[in-house]
């Protein structure tokens, strides 16, 4: 029961949202959004007494072929929802106080996509997760669309057809799946005790992989990303690298390492050259990037890239280490972007040379973008250098050498943005940053809310590695081939 | 005619919505009465035999031809003197169709073809006033009297080799083994006609041009009842008559399905007509219901049933929004539609769920459809053929989301668009089934299993 509220609230807000009207659609948006984090804090107090059981929800749905509506929430599916229920109120918040047509439209569609990302974390039979995995595509699409920035129609139907190009390949997948286990089944206990032979599991590998990366996404198969992120409308831009991203990796952890461990054990090598390429490569962009924006996308291609080189490297260490940067990454990748979002408000551009000195005007904001930028380049005592340290320690029992290059992603990041933000924040003001008004309250508030989390994570991650354990430990134990 | 003799004029739509839900009422009513496919059911004089198979395909077609006499009360409003002939035509449509259900003999199923395909060159030219009405229904007669002559031809030798027309004799013949050369040649000629009325490449080449020029309601009715109707019509050709000759037959069809999907996806990308997208776009669906045909060892009626049903009542909607679009712009193309999103926000929306279902994105009904069918053709080990349904999918995405960003982004033109009630009824129903047979498929697919 409680697992039906938790996933299809949303849905019935965003039906609300619309029926508010655009006078009342942002503050019964946030309402409802808060209702949804309540509830999950309820979940979570009903998960440390009850455990896992008390969450289980399983319906016949359709016949032949055999798909269930299939609901399960563990320890790492927990703190994925959390993560989402937790970002969606400070998202719908940072759109206050700005000029937005269409509210009900963009608030609804923004809830909608709660739904679809809530279904996606709590799914255990593949084609129920496939339906809400896809369906996470369609608001998104439209948000980014109808408020989207100039180029946004080419960009995002770009966007759209790769990313479901990948999607149908995972299809595909899941129906070959399906055909060749005995069990004849898409329901999570039947794919992870399959037996089908390690010729196969191959090329399944690489439909199942193919999507998960151009979803993260992983070099050379994130062309989509940056012109995205660019040309989105800015709580797009948090919904896409804060939440949606975060479904490719988890899905890396739940639907590929233990339905498939031949073909990990065969391809992983390749998957984790992949994302380290792609760490150097996007850190190496991102130094050259003068448009504040595409600095972050591609910041956050680096940050992923370590994510999923710590999840292809199969030890505990690695997977923990990607729970908690997938957290992290969310919560700062949305500050990060909020403050891009009041830089282009105040002062009309993000061009990084037009800006400097903002300090002088906005101390408070400056304050706040510091910490989030500390946590981001993963300074100790943030929730960045948690995750980071675990990732870079799990690559390392990988392969030493990969570990090394993995870990000039510190470095580098380092570099581009504290750079950034001296030539923004530090120096002599220049034309744009004359009057820079200081942070409005909503800002305030979703600042500061991520500062906190990000000081306090960094410091105590404790709850959420003993959280996410027992669900990585059984994983991993599927995973590797014994 | 009734009506119009006696003057009732007006009575003429709801009388015969009426009648076609008596007869849906019956059709239903005759559910339980009847055996299920396997065992066979009513066999009239071994001409027509009733089984669930042909019951439900029914139902369909009555159905749809429910939803467009509905919308020809208003598309016709400018030819009321006119209207009972329009009307009449359709219904002998849907008698065509519905002797295509449950031929058992192939004299039957030339009989049903040709009451269907006579119709249909009488309406594609109904515009008489109009030059690509006219080019289109002269087009379409020419293109379909061949094939017509195809199919006779193809029967005559089936006949001479087997020396029967009625389809379980054939079947047997067929499974003696022994086939003479006269039998594969009537075979391949009877599929060649079958391929061409359902317009699969390369037998194509009329489709989009007669789309384009006939008038849209008689597009929006090819385009459903009589694909849907050909196809079930296909399938029970291969079932109940071919069956033994399936290795001969699949790789013909792998092939024509193969070009199908390539050319039927490719050249949509192209088209700035609406109805001639939508032309191609039916091309490519033929394709996938190909797909279903073939993998008929597998029982996939169930399969091609659901993806025949989700793929007509969507494409229905969106001839609900495009008819009136059409009439209000005066232009039939995809620019037409340019800014409906902002004038009429709730129209913009009902098209993109029914475009989304054609296309077939989760969670509508179209998505679930095409998981069949690929699931089908997996099943049946047609790998090659799966792969490539799933790329051409994702290049189809491209030219249905033209119409969706031409809503949502172009400026609007200057006129109003403001849809008869009709239209809106028609509109709500259809979307209403898209999404509830994309949530619970079950009512649809257990009928066939």
């Amino acid at each position: 029961m409680i697992t039906l509220s938790l996933l299809f609230f949303p849905l019935l807000a965003a039906v609300l949202v619309l029926l508010a009207g655009n006078k009342y659609a942002s503050r019964v948006a946030l309402g409802l959004a808060l209702v949804e984090a309540a509830l999950t804090c309820y979940v979570f107090s009903l998960y440390k007494s009850a455990g896992s059981d008390a969450f289980y929800f399983y319906r016949e749905w359709i016949s032949d072929p055999k798909i269930s509506f299939h609901l399960a929430i563990d320890g790492l599916s927990l703190l994925m929802i959390a993560l989402t229920n937790v970002l969606l109120p400070l998202i719908i918040l940072s759109a206050f106080n700005r000029d937005i047509k269409n509210k009900k439209g963009y608030f609804s569609l923004m809830l909608f996509m709660q739904f679809a990302l809530v279904g996606v974390f709590m799914a255990m039979d593949g084609l129920l997760y496939y339906i809400f995995w896809e369906l996470a595509l369609i608001p998104i699409y439209f948000i980014a669309l109808r408020w989207g920035g100039q180029n946004r129609v080419s960009v995002t139907l770009k966007f759209f057809i790769y990313t479901l190009a990948g999607s149908l390949l995972m299809l595909f997948g899941f129906i070959a799946l399906y055909w060749y286990s005995p069990a004849h089944s898409f329901d999570i206990r039947d794919l992870y005790n399959n037996t089908i032979c390690s010729c196969k599991q191959g090329w399944l590998f690489w439909l199942f992989f193919l999507a998960f990366a151009i979803k993260i996404p992983i070099v050379p198969f994130h062309t989509w990303q940056a012109d995205t992120y660019r040309e989105s409308p800015t709580q797009g831009t948090m919904l896409l690298a804060g939440i949606m991203l975060k479904m490719g990796t988890y899905s890396l952890i739940r639907w590929l390492l233990p339905v498939l461990p031949h073909g990990v054990a065969e391809w992983g090598p390749w998957a984790i050259a992949f994302s380290v390429i792609g760490i150097v490569y996007a850190s190496v962009i991102a130094i050259m990037q003068r448009d504040l924006k595409r600095l972050f996308a591609f910041s956050s291609l680096a940050h992923v890239g370590l994510i999923s080189a710590g999840i292809f490297a199969m030890n505990i260490q690695g997977l923990q280490g990607s729970v908690v940067q997938m957290l992290a990454h969310g919560v700062n990748v949305v500050g990060l972007f909020l403050c891009a979002d009041i830089i282009l408000n105040r002062t009309k551009t993000l061009q990084i040379e037009q800006l400097g000195g903002i300090r002088n005007q906005a101390p408070q904001f400056n304050t706040l973008f510091m910490i989030i930028v500390l946590g981001s380049v993963a300074l100790p005592l943030t929730n960045g250098f948690i995750g980071e340290f675990l990732l870079l320690y799990g690559v390392y029992e990988y392969n030493t050498w990969l570990s090394v290059f993995a870990g000039l992603t510190i470095i580098l990041g380092a570099v581009y943005m504290l750079r950034m933000f001296q030539k923004t924040m530090l120096g002599k003001n220049s034309d744009q940053t004359g009057i820079f008004e200081d942070l409005y309250w909503n800002e305030k508030i979703v600042l500061g809310v991520i500062a906190v989390i990000i000081v306090v994570m960094g410091i105590y991650p404790q709850p959420v590695f003993d959280l996410a354990q027992p669900a990585l430990e059984n994983i991993l134990n599927k995973a590797l081939i014994h | 005619m009734v009506m119009e003799i006696f003057n009732l004029r007006k009575l003429l739509v709801p009388v015969l919505i009426a009648g076609l839900c008596a007869v849906f009422y019956v059709n239903y009513t005759g559910w339980e009465l009847l055996a299920p496919v396997s065992v066979g059911g009513i066999n009239m004089d071994h001409m027509m035999q009733v089984d669930h198979f042909s019951m439900a395909f029914s139902a369909l077609s009555i159905f749809l031809t429910a939803m467009i006499i509905l919308m020809g009360s208003d598309f016709y409003r400018n030819e009321q003197h006119h209207l009972s002939d329009y009307l009449s035509i359709i219904v002998f449509i849907l008698c065509g169709t519905l002797v295509l259900f449950s031929f058992n003999n192939l004299a039957m199923l030339f009989l049903g073809i040709e009451i269907v395909s006579i119709s249909l060159y009488i309406m594609a030219g109904s515009k008489r006033f109009d030059l690509r009405s006219n080019e289109a229904g002269f087009k379409y007669f020419l293109m379909g009297a061949f094939a017509s002559g195809f199919l006779l031809f193809g029967i005559a030798l089936v006949y001479g080799s087997t020396g029967s027309f009625e389809l379980a004799k054939i079947s047997t013949y067929v499974e003696d083994g022994n086939l003479s050369p006269l039998f594969y040649a009537g075979c391949l000629l009877i599929i060649i006609a079958l391929l061409f009325k359902v317009a699969a490449v390369p037998f194509h080449f009329w489709s989009p041009d007669v789309y384009e020029g006939s008038p849209a309601l008689v597009t929006a009715l090819m385009s459903t009842l009589v694909k849907v109707s050909l196809f079930a019509a296909f399938y029970r050709l291969l079932e109940n008559g071919f069956f033994g000759a399936y290795a001969f037959t699949t790789p013909i069809l792998m092939w024509v399905t193969a070009a199908t999907l390539i050319l039927g996806n490719l050249t949509a990308l192209f088209q700035e007509n609406f109805k001639r997208m939508l032309a191609y776009s039916g091309i490519s669906h033929a394709g996938y219901m190909l797909m279903g045909v073939m993998s008929m060892p597998a029982q996939s009626e169930s399969a091609l049933f659901f993806y025949a049903s989700a793929y007509a009542i969507a494409s229905i909607g969106v001839f609900a929004v495009a008819i009136p679009v059409f009439l209000a712009q005066r232009n039939e193309g995809v620019n037409a539609f340019n800014g409906l999103g902002k004038r009429n926000p709730l129209l913009a929306a009902l098209l993109t769920i029914c475009m989304l279902s054609v296309a077939g994105i989760p969670p509508f009904a179209g998505f679930l459809a095409k998981y069949y069918i690929f699931s089908q053709a997996f099943q049946s080990e047609m790998f090659g053929i799966t792969l490539l349904a799933v790329i051409t999918s994702i290049i189809a995405v491209y030219y249905y989301f033209r119409v969706i960003v031409a809503m949502y982004t172009k400026e609007p033109n200057d006129t109003e668009v403001k849809p008869a009630p009709v239209y809106w009824i028609v509109l709500w129903i259809c979307v209403a089934l898209s999404i509830v047979l994309g949530i619970f498929p079950d009512s649809l697919m257990q009928l066939l299993s």
